[in-house]
């Protein structure tokens, strides 16, 4: 198993660091990306998720560290060499060509034959659903069509990997999801390696097989966008991807199956081992409102409603927990149609399982930029 | 922006202090004098069109265009070529290679015209500079004539006109998006291919622009002629002069001036369908 899996990697960055006089844009990164998958690197701006995607293109060189592509070190090869297609922000259409012109590009680079040119255009362009703009110039497209073109284009020389940097920023909300459906169906009918780069965590969640995130220029946590929403490792990923409630908890006791700490009067119990003193966080959609005070074997901490907003199916709380002059101010979501029995007037307890805590060090805070 | 919107008369005294002074001096000292002149190639010495039935006659007027024409093609050529390497390493180069450039396109414009004409007539002629270092090291045995030729007329006039052509194309490279050649980079352009088929097309406006630039300016010259050409390189600007003021021919000399005037606005017209000019400032 754990064979296979390393015979299917298709680039190894190995331990890559990028310096730029003495600030350092990515700190010892090392991540293995599987062949055909859909693999996210987001993070905010400035995080290093951009240089390291330069850094795979063959636009920039690290600094120490290396790049392998099927046992084979690249980390010097020219961008030009890789036959890795790549999506820019801003789409980068060449003005002065055609639709057709525009695709064809690489294909010429390639000196791939006059026919088959005209073929493989025509094929990708018809996937894209931009037949009929074939002889336009970019200028006279719409964003979302400039987009599918640019993609079209990366993809037409079926490169090793397809390399997207933030392609959907400059189109508005509705536009995105559309695209977004777009790039899962061609990732699933091209089966090339997708590595995107992105600061959107919706984003990040929709399409991706796994997530990278990084936080200044460290690798914060990989994993598939189930496991890194629902068991982030770090109070950063935590609150970078989602929503996320936190207490800091004091006298964090350790058992068995877990921990214990006192959050002013209550006691929230999770289940992971941390030292004192410690976050315990909690998603908004995993919290429930109550009117009376659940039984011990539930974390409740007392709360007031500060305000609510109406999103249609729910409702979004903005709640105020104040015990021993700790104040927290939390949100959590609820079904509509439950909320109409409440008095907002009236304290309430918030409630959840202590399965469906976290729990973060409060140790080198600072350095995690959290 | 609001006092041009407090009413009328604001406005009124607005233009008439900061706009009207530049039309009004133009028409004054430009238009009228040059209306005056153009006047006499219809009145001069008797009413008709006389002077311009010559023109269109005369072989040593058609020689003396030809020439003129074939100087400034040449001229526009070579300085765009050579405008073109500048631009291309002062918007693209390392910023010690930018500084140079930037000093070399800016210092020849704070020498006077005559000066660098001068310059290059003790650099060119037959006992200067570069013909008796090259007899000296036993290259060449007789001087290389360089001046009182067309070859003179045209190193002269393109040292004048490089800067003139670095301008416009350096303002097209600078509009060129580098994320588009470095998209050209990883769908696989070597550099070759990149500036030929990316870099170069785009950056055809400025090329062009700078021709008709040069071209235009060119038409008119008259110093670098006189000096470099050593009165057997006569271009129009020169003739008018002779015709006028050695020979009294002010009637002949004012129709080839008209011709020479139709010939420049003809050529920003062209240039004005082709490109746009504002992209080349």
């Amino acid at each position: 198993m754990f064979d296979d899996q390393l015979q299917d990697n298709q680039l190894q960055v190995i331990g890559i660091t990028r310096k730029f006089g003495s600030f350092t844009a990515l700190d010892d990164v090392s991540i293995d990306v599987r062949r055909g998958e859909f693999l996210t690197l987001l993070g905010p701006s400035g995080s290093g998720k951009s240089t390291l995607l330069n850094i795979l293109a063959g636009f920039d060189a690290p600094t120490e560290g290396r790049l392998v592509q099927d046992g084979h070190d690249v980390t010097r090869k020219p961008a030009e060499a890789r036959n890795f297609g790549m999506v820019f922000q801003g789409y980068a259409l060449f003005p002065h060509m055609s639709v057709a012109r525009n695709v064809a590009f690489p294909l010429r680079v390639r000196k791939v034959p006059e026919s088959e040119q005209k073929r493989r255009v025509a094929e990708v362009l018809e996937r894209v659903g931009l037949s009929a703009h074939a002889d336009k110039l970019p200028r006279q497209l719409s964003g979302g069509q400039q987009q599918r073109v640019a993609l079209a284009r990366a993809l037409v020389f079926s490169p090793d990997v397809l390399l997207l940097d933030e392609p959907l920023s400059a189109l508005d909300k509705n536009l995105r999801e559309q695209l977004q459906l777009e790039f899962q169906r061609i990732h699933r009918e091209f089966k090339t390696t997708f590595i995107f780069v992105t600061h959107d965590q919706t984003e990040a969640l929709a399409l991706s097989s796994r997530i990278a995130i990084f936080n200044r220029g460290r690798l914060m946590q990989m994993d598939g966008p189930t496991d890194i929403y629902t068991r982030p490792s770090s109070r950063f990923v935590a609150e970078f991807l989602g929503q996320i409630n936190l207490f800091r908890v004091e006298n964090v006791t350790s058992a068995k199956d877990g921990i214990s700490g006192r959050f002013g009067e209550c006691l929230l119990a999770a289940p992971g081992h941390v030292r004192d003193p410690a976050w315990v966080g909690v998603r908004p959609e995993n919290m429930r409102l109550k009117a009376t005070q659940p039984d011990a074997s539930q974390n409740a901490v007392p709360v007031t409603v500060n305000a609510v907003s109406y999103h249609g199916p729910t409702v979004l709380l903005s709640l105020t927990a104040a015990t021993d002059g700790t104040t927290n101010v939390l949100s959590a979501t609820m079904p509509a149609s439950e909320w109409t029995d409440f008095d907002a007037q009236k304290p309430h307890w918030l409630c959840w399982s202590r399965d469906d805590s976290l729990v973060f060090p409060q140790e080198n805070e600072a350095e995690q930029g959290a | 922006m609001t006092m041009f919107k407090n009413g009328g008369g604001r406005s009124a005294i607005v233009w008439c202090i900061f706009v009207l002074p530049l039309p009004a001096f133009l028409i004054l000292a430009y238009f009228l004098p040059m209306m005056g002149i153009l006047s006499w190639s219809f009145t001069d010495p008797v009413p008709g069109l006389q002077n311009y039935a010559r023109i269109a006659e005369d072989q040593t007027i058609h020689l003396l265009f030809w020439r003129t024409l074939r100087i400034c093609l040449t001229t526009a050529v070579i300085s765009v070529l050579v405008a073109y390497l500048l631009a291309y390493h002062w918007i693209l180069g390392p910023p010690a290679r930018q500084r140079l450039i930037e000093m070399a396109i800016l210092i020849p414009f704070w020498i006077s015209v005559l000066v660098r004409a001068f310059g290059w007539l003790i650099l060119l002629r037959p006992k200067g500079l570069i013909n008796e270092n090259l007899i000296a090291l036993g290259i060449i045995t007789e001087p290389l004539a360089m001046v009182r030729n067309e070859i003179g007329v045209v190193i002269g006039m393109v040292h004048f006109m490089v800067p003139m052509a670095v301008f416009p194309i350096a303002a097209v490279m600078r509009q060129i998006d580098p994320r588009v050649i470095q998209a050209a980079r990883g769908l696989g352009a070597g550099s070759v291919r990149r500036f030929i088929e990316v870099f170069l097309p785009l950056s055809m406006p400025g090329v062009i622009g700078a021709l008709f630039i040069v071209a235009v300016f060119s038409l008119g010259f008259f110093i670098t002629p006189a000096i470099l050409g050593g009165g057997r390189v006569v271009m129009v600007a020169e003739n008018i002069f002779v015709r006028m003021l050695q020979t009294a021919n002010w009637g002949l000399g004012s129709a080839l001036a008209a011709v020479l005037l139709v010939l420049v606005v003809g050529l920003i017209w062209i240039l004005s369908r082709i490109v746009r000019l504002d992209r080349l400032l």
